[in-house]
């Protein structure tokens, strides 16, 4: 049986901005980018599916509330079910905690303003998709461009995020210390991605679809899609 | 107080003479409505009527350019099939009222004019001056409008990849709130007046937002007038954007070209539906009936007269045949967008308009677009100020400490507190953002980048608007060539007081001179632009200050020379030369504390050979580096190609003036250069080849600036003062 490129699916929801981005950045890294419709309920036989930065429907409401009430998020919660590797990015990880996949919520940034720059991200646990094929403690370099991400979560939530080693990154320096100065929003312990318990839906705020390209950014992006290339081609043969 | 009556064409903007034209030619009086649509449509902002016999004078032809003046915006060949689209406006007078809407509303009129040619927004760009920061007001102007363009721009997926930001006194009262946008299409899919094939039958589709009562009176009571201290009882006039409905036309309406189903496009902007309409059948030659029972509002009880100017944001109107309707209506509902037929195309010219069941206005459709007055309105140039040019005043101060001074100068310092609000990277193709000399966006799926500046000289045009509008354009075309591109065709912005003023009116015929001189000399031709009149309040009136939006073409972005030093050991060139010129410097402002004196001398011949040279240099791979001399003169170019990568340098500048003028003086035509050693050589011929002086300076190299025999300061500390500057005066220092 010939190795096969994996099918990564990419959703729009009305108001999505960075959905063109995420199917480019997954051909360019090898695999094959399917568009999703935020109101088919059909995922179209894909390995894993990415949320998509932007603006949902405007973010009016809290960011990400209405999309979380899609058609297609029934579909991606009974993907997410079976063990299927689901990525939410930035507006797509506000939809994934408001639609209680992911702990946490995402609220306005501590300045109180947008905010569009390269940071450093210190990765956590390699129990997930996204970070199977890296090593805790490594750093990547990814922009990030957001007015609402600022992770926050109750105090029991927090702890049981922490205890069970739910904390995917954390924003730090190139050297992989984390401080204030290096937090971009404000977050709780400079969280800048969480997973479920099971491991297989992962959230982040960083942009890695627009740190593949070396001609137009970092490239912190891309052992992130490797992981979920290898992750989505084993789940899809299992 | 007494409360007089004014006559209705007065509230309306029009003067009795205008009035006098309108009843010739209908032959009758006008009704109400029939007023509120010249009003709105022979508004300054509309109709151009002082600028128009001025604009005239313009080159607007060369071999790149596909479209000109007179569509919704201009567009040149970039090669591969592929048409780059570009246009600049103002939203000064809303901005200066309501800065957060006036600013994302700007945002958003400009995208749609590049939607309304059939492309796709690729990038956009803000050139905005405040007066100085130390008032509070300018502080909560500056703040309000940057996070309005954020607001906006960010929400819709189009980069903000560069623009300036300046500040002087004359912009306190009024704020120029300028933005220029940039679109890409397949140039065999462009939709221009001659691409329309409208024919009788065919049916006009408003299509996105409702009708309410916002911006009604935009154009003619808020954009062609001047603000005084009533202006806040007009924030009905400024319109309310938003953002996701302008995501959503953009995604619908190029997803209606794409399908082939539009015979044209129409953006709603200033005068809302009456100019869309009375536009889209004159471009026709036909007429229109129009019924305004039709148009889905927003609120009930809208009189005729507001229906026809309303100027509620995120509205297209599509000219459809009518077999296409169904698939129109489609794509729309797809994208949840409401559609409404509003207006039939008719044969003849007559647009008739009717609402309730009765004709409530009925003129030839040409008359409002093509037909208005045109003014050739009195110059009187301003008396010649007295002889006190600071470039001859002895310099008794410290250099190094008025080295910082220029450093922290809002004009020079780190405007990165401003950028990092807006999403410079969507869509992926931003290989060079704000920071950079020019923006650089790559074509997607070729190697090819739009090179991208827009560049203001009100100082300079305070002085000599014919000089400093020529200033303008040369240092737009040099920001695209030092990054290595071809300078193709430029869009703009004119702001000014008041063209009923004839000092103003000087000023303005001045500056389209200056305009029409340096863009025949530059081969870069105009391919269309806008007007900003009556940025006054009082008797204080703005700088004359024309904005230029150049367009570069960059064949391979790879050969993209960067800004920064990017390494330690190699030369550094200045090219071009230093002359005793400190007249309307940033030098003798910031540190003298005046504006005075003649501008540099510009000289055109020698601006196009920097860059022949420049451009021969990136694509032979010579040039490590390259920055253009500007505010600050060399030492300020010096010290900004150091902060970049934080790359050091030592240099001796040269010693026939004093070393003030040396360090600072803005003569024209400059660029600070490094090289590789081996690329010396080879630098010094192109400089024969192309009859360019230059000076090896120095190298590059250690932690710090350093001026030899003058004064040296370490880069890090450099950084700190350039970076720390703005946010230190919005009371940031964190």
């Amino acid at each position: 049986m010939t190795v096969e490129a994996p099918r990564v699916g990419v959703i729009t929801f009305p108001g999505s901005l960075d959905d063109r981005d995420a199917l480019r950045a997954v051909d360019l890294m090898g695999g094959v980018g399917v568009p999703l419709w935020h109101a088919d309920h059909d995922l179209h036989e894909v390995d894993a599916v990415v949320l998509p930065g932007g603006f949902s429907y405007g973010d009016y409401l809290r960011c990400g509330a209405i999309a979380g009430h899609a058609p297609i998020l029934d579909e991606v919660k009974a993907f997410a079910d079976r063990g299927g590797p689901v990525l939410g990015i930035c507006n797509g990880f506000q939809i994934l905690c408001e639609s209680g996949l992911l702990p946490g919520a995402l609220i306005r940034n501590r300045s109180l303003r947008f905010v569009c720059r390269d940071v450093y991200l210190r990765v956590e646990t390699s129990a997930t998709p996204v970070t199977a094929e890296m090593t805790v403690g490594e750093v990547v370099e990814i922009p990030v461009k957001h007015g609402e991400g600022q992770f926050v979560a109750r105090a029991e939530d927090l702890r049981r995020i922490e205890d069970d080693g739910l904390v995917v990154f954390r924003y730090c320096d190139a050297d992989g210390v984390t401080g204030d100065e290096h937090n971009p929003n404000g977050s709780t312990d400079h969280i800048a991605g969480v997973r479920n318990a099971a491991g297989n839906v992962v959230g982040l705020m960083p942009h890695p679809e627009h740190a593949v390209d070396p001609d137009v950014g970092p490239t912190g992006g891309q052992p992130l899609f490797a992981s979920l290339f290898a992750r989505a081609l084993a789940g899809a043969g299992a | 107080m007494s409360v007089t009556q004014e006559p209705l064409h007065r509230t309306l903007g029009l003067k009795d003479d205008e009035l006098e034209r309108i009843r010739d030619t209908l032959g009758r009086d006008p009704r109400p409505a029939e007023l509120a649509m010249y009003g709105a449509m022979w508004s300054e902002h509309c109709s151009y009527k002082s600028s128009k016999i001025h604009l005239q004078t313009l080159p607007t032809e060369g071999p790149a350019v596909l479209v000109g003046p007179g569509q919704d915006a201009g567009a040149v060949d970039v090669g591969d099939g592929w048409a780059a689209v570009f246009k600049m406006e103002s939203h000064s007078h809303p901005s200066a009222i309501e800065p957060y809407q006036g600013a994302a509303t700007g945002v958003g009129g400009i995208v749609r004019d590049i939607i309304s040619m059939g492309a796709r927004p690729v990038a956009l760009l803000d050139p905005l001056m405040f007066g100085p920061l130390t008032d509070a007001r300018n502080r909560w102007l500056l703040e309000g409008v940057v996070a309005g363009i954020g607001g906006y721009g960010n929400c819709i997926g189009v980069p903000t990849v560069g623009g300036e930001i300046r500040f002087a006194e004359p912009h306190s009262a009024n704020p120029s709130v300028d933005v220029m946008c940039v679109g890409l299409a397949r140039a065999d899919e462009l939709v221009t007046s001659s691409s329309l094939e409208a024919h009788a039958g065919s049916l006009m589709v408003l299509y996105g937002a409702t009708t309410g009562r916002d911006g009604i009176g935009g154009v003619s009571v808020l954009a062609s007038a001047t603000l005084d201290d009533s202006s806040q009882d007009a924030r009905p006039s400024v319109q309310i954007g938003d953002p996701f409905a302008e995501k959503l036309l953009i995604e619908a309406s190029l997803e209606l070209i794409q399908q082939g189903l539009l015979e044209g496009l129409q953006d709603l902007g200033g005068a809302g539906i009456t100019c869309a309409v009375s536009e889209s059948a004159a471009r026709a030659n036909m007429g229109a009936e129009l019924d305004l029972d039709a148009v889905p509002l927003r609120e009930a009880g809208m009189e005729a007269f507001e229906i026809l100017t309303s100027e509620s944001q995120e509205r297209m109107l599509a000219i459809v045949h009518p077999s296409k309707l169904e698939a129109v209506t489609a794509v729309c509902e797809r994208w949840g967008l409401r559609t409404a037929v509003i207006a039939e195309l008719v044969e003849g010219g007559t647009l008739t308009v009717t609402h309730g069941g009765e004709v409530v206005a009925e003129m030839p459709a040409t008359s409002l677009t093509d037909e208005g007055p045109e003014y050739d309105r009195p110059q009187e140039a301003p008396a010649t100020p007295a002889e006190d040019d600071p470039t001859f005043a002895p310099f008794e101060g410290d250099l190094r400490e008025a080295f910082l001074t220029l450093v922290t100068s809002p004009n020079v310092a780190s405007k990165a507190w401003i950028w990092e609000q807006y999403d410079s990277i969507v869509q992926g193709q931003t290989v060079a953002g704000s920071g950079s000399d020019a923006a650089i966006v790559r074509v997607p799926g070729t190697l090819k980048g739009l090179a991208l500046s827009s560049d203001g000289k009100g100082r300079f045009g305070s002085l000599d608007p014919y000089v400093g509008t020529m200033h303008a354009v040369a240092e737009a075309a040099r920001n695209v060539a030092v990054s290595g591109a071809k300078p193709l065709a430029i869009t703009n912005c004119m702001n000014f007081g008041n063209p009923e003023r004839p000092v103003v009116m000087w000023q303005f015929a001045e500056s389209i001179r200056g305009m029409r001189d340096a863009c025949e000399a530059l081969a870069t031709p105009v391919t269309g632009g806008n007007v900003s009149f009556y940025n006054e309040t009082g008797d204080s009136a703005i700088w004359p200050t024309p904005v230029i939006g150049m367009l570069g073409l960059l064949e391979d972005h790879r050969l993209r020379v960067p800004t920064a030093f990017p390494r330690a050991g190699l030369a550094i060139y200045q090219l071009g030369e230093t002359f005793a010129e400190l007249g309307g410097s940033e030098f003798a402002e910031a540190v003298l504390g005046v504006v005075a004196g003649h501008p540099p001398a510009l000289d055109l011949r020698r601006e196009r050979a920097l860059h022949d040279l420049l451009y021969e240099g990136a694509r032979n791979d010579v040039l490590a580096s390259a920055h253009d001399c500007s505010d600050g003169g060399l030492a300020i170019a010096l010290a900004e190609a150091a902060i970049g990568d934080g790359h050091g340098f030592a240099v001796t500048v040269g010693s026939d003036l004093p070393s003030h003028v040396e360090l600072f003086s803005e003569s024209a035509s400059r660029v600070v250069v490094s090289v590789a050693p081996e690329h010396e050589e080879q630098l010094r011929e192109l400089g024969t080849a192309h009859g360019v002086p230059m000076a090896r300076l120095g190298e590059t190299g250690g932690p710090r600036a350093v001026f030899a025999g003058l004064f040296e300061i370490d880069v890090a500390e450099l950084r700190e003062a350039y970076e720390t500057a703005i946010p230190r005066l919005l009371g940031e220092t964190g």
